[in-house]
């Protein structure tokens, strides 16, 4: 049986719906990946399956407990670092962990050797008994991920777990997270919005204004276009786009902010054929092996990262 | 050995977070101290004249030793209990509800972590009595443990309850001044109530800490006189106890709830 069972989930917040008929399973070992943008419902469908909100509708089960009914179950299985912030910001590093170990009614002889292992894997070992609010933004991370291993849960969650992080300090989880897989074997649910994080997953849920439009493995998902991805910058994307379909027959996707893009089988041949055929200027033309971003774009029409220059920093404070 | 006391963590987290704040254990021991001399002093000439031989000079002082445990207590107790609003707006209350471990058992490590502290603070205060002309003797100490236990108990459970309820930290200014300091000032804390005028006298009866201030009175002040306690001393447990229960279950109930 698979360790994560979700069906038809549904949640509304006054009347609008944040997750919106979820379905998929995850199997034991999996590392499995939630990719949207912003807003998509991944939170939500996490704290659902987490046993910290309640569906409107339809059901969910970890490690064959169901989370509305047998949380207590639920919550023995998992370990969750959530999107924003959850240490105590005046205890040490140590004494977060050291805290964790209790709740979790850890036996106390293995404790110490536990906490001093999963130092030593994020890296924090000298740094443990400094107060958590001395701590950059990475190292919080890291802690608060070690925290989630503390127990040894059947299944990790992981809500963009580099969300806020460097480029450097990103790669750093991100090795350890699949290592981790490796040392430990349990299973992986993350959530992001970052397409190479989404290509480590051994199989990703594509979702967007909740509802899951695609699940499969990565590589799967990028055979599913077929082709290579020509994408065109034009005076006219409208007649360019009319031409296209008209003149040659292909399918060319609209982008919101201008330009268009098409799936081709093979793109080199083809591009000579489109300049040729098209009576309006041209001013780019790129060409590229499929990606989780051509995916997605193919999908919903739009880019996965449209919040790209906010800041990545903000992270909203916890209301229930 | 399994580690089996969630409860036993919870309340050292909450010991450790007071001790560390230097700001908030400053607070708490030198507030009462103001009350009881400047106000204290303040007041004392205007409610008891002083006699040409000097008597009755510290006689409000003493009387406001009672009421200051009892103010000392319910902003240490209300405070504590503020921490759940903290946590919750910091994310840490999530690490402990998504914990396996009951929400009762939350609810009972803030309980008994807030009844520590207050009887912690609450006691300190007795060091002041003798310099103030208030007797103490051992039998008065124990009796003393009994009760600001109970009360800061009870003050603890219900601070829990609006705790429960509070979604960010920004409410605590609003309950702090039309709940808090009402409290402080209907409970006989700082003059007899039986003087008050009736709406707010009856407002006094329904008000917890009229009866814990009224019974920490039959203790340290039991020589009677205009300026003793009030009801009878079993009333005031049975009052305390009852709203404590009743806060403890509410507030329970408050947290078992999912978003
Ligand atoms: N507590 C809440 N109250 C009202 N709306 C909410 C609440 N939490 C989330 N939402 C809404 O639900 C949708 C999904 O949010 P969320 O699950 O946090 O998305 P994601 O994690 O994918 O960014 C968003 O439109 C968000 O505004
Ligand atoms: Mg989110």
């Amino acid at each position: 049986m698979a360790i994560i069972e979700v069906r038809d989930l549904v949640k509304s917040y006054n009347g609008l719906p944040a997750v919106n008929g979820v379905s998929f399973s995850v199997e034991e070992g999996e590392i499995f990946g939630f990719l949207g943008p912003n807003g998509a419902g991944k939170t939500t469908t996490i704290n659902i399956l987490c046993t910290l909100l309640a569906s409107d509708s339809g059901s969910s089960m970890v490690n064959g407990f169901d989370s509305m009914t047998e949380p207590h179950g639920v919550r023995s299985s998992i370990g969750l670092v959530f999107q924003e912030m959850t240490l105590d910001n005046e205890l040490t590093a140590y004494e977060n962990l050291k805290f964790h170990c209790y709740l979790y009614k850890m036996k106390r002889a293995l404790t110490a050797q536990r906490i001093e292992e999963l130092l030593a894997v994020v890296g924090l070992s000298d740094r443990k008994n400094d107060l958590v609010k001395k701590f950059s933004g990475g190292m919080k991370r890291r802690l608060e991920i070690a925290r989630g291993l503390l127990h040894r849960p059947k299944v990790l969650f992981l809500d963009e777990p580099t969300l806020g992080l460097d480029p450097q300090t990103r790669r750093n989880v991100w090795e350890f997270i699949a290592d981790l897989r490796a040392r430990e074997g349990n299973t992986v649910f993350m959530t992001t919005h970052y397409m190479d994080e989404a290509e480590a997953c051994d199989r990703i849920a594509i979702i967007d204004g909740g509802r899951i439009i695609a699940c499969d493995t990565p590589e799967n998902l990028k055979l599913s276009l077929r082709g290579d991805t020509i994408s065109l910058e034009t005076e006219d994307d409208a007649k360019a786009c009319l031409e296209l379909k008209e003149g040659l027959g292909l399918e060319p996707t609209m982008i919101k902010d201008g330009g268009l893009t098409l799936i081709v089988e093979h793109g080199e041949k083809e591009i000579p054929r489109i300049l040729k055929g098209l009576s309006v200027g041209v001013r780019t033309v790129n060409l590229k092996r499929p990606t989780l971003d051509d995916v997605f774009l193919h999908m919903t029409g739009r880019e996965i990262r449209e919040d790209k220059n906010m800041n990545r920093n903000s992270r909203q404070p916890f209301r229930r | 050995m399994i580690v089996n006391n969630a409860v036993y963590v919870i309340v050292m987290r909450e010991f450790k977070r007071f001790f560390r704040q230097r700001g908030r254990l400053l607070t708490t021991l030198v507030r009462p101290l103001l009350w009881l001399f400047i106000v204290g002093t303040g007041l004392s000439r205007l409610v008891a004249p002083v006699g040409d031989d000097g008597s009755g000079a510290g006689e409000y002082m003493q009387f406001l030793l009672p009421g200051v445990i009892g103010m000392t207590i319910l902003f240490s107790s209300i405070f504590s209990t503020m921490s759940v609003v903290w946590d919750r707006e910091f994310g840490f209350l999530r690490e402990m509800l998504v914990a396996p471990v009951s929400r009762l058992t939350i609810v009972v490590g803030k309980l008994l972590s807030g009844t520590a502290l207050s009887l912690f603070q609450g006691m300190m205060l007795l060091i002041v009595a003798p310099f103030i002309g208030v007797e103490i003797g051992l039998g008065q100490v124990i009796a003393m443990v009994f009760l600001v236990s109970l009360v800061s108990f009870s003050l603890t459970a219900f601070g829990l309850f609006i705790a429960a309820h509070l979604k960010s930290l920004e409410g605590f200014n609003v309950i702090m001044n039309f709940i808090i300091l009402p409290m402080f000032f209907l409970s006989g804390a700082l003059y007899p109530v039986e003087h008050l005028p009736t709406p707010l006298k009856l407002v006094t009866y329904i008000n917890p800490l009229s009866y814990g201030v009224d019974a920490f009175k039959h203790v340290l002040l039991p020589g009677g006189g205009r300026l003793s306690a009030e009801f009878p001393l079993i009333l005031d447990i049975i009052f305390v106890s009852v709203f404590a229960a009743v806060m403890m279950a509410l507030s329970a109930r408050a947290f078992s709830k999912r978003g």
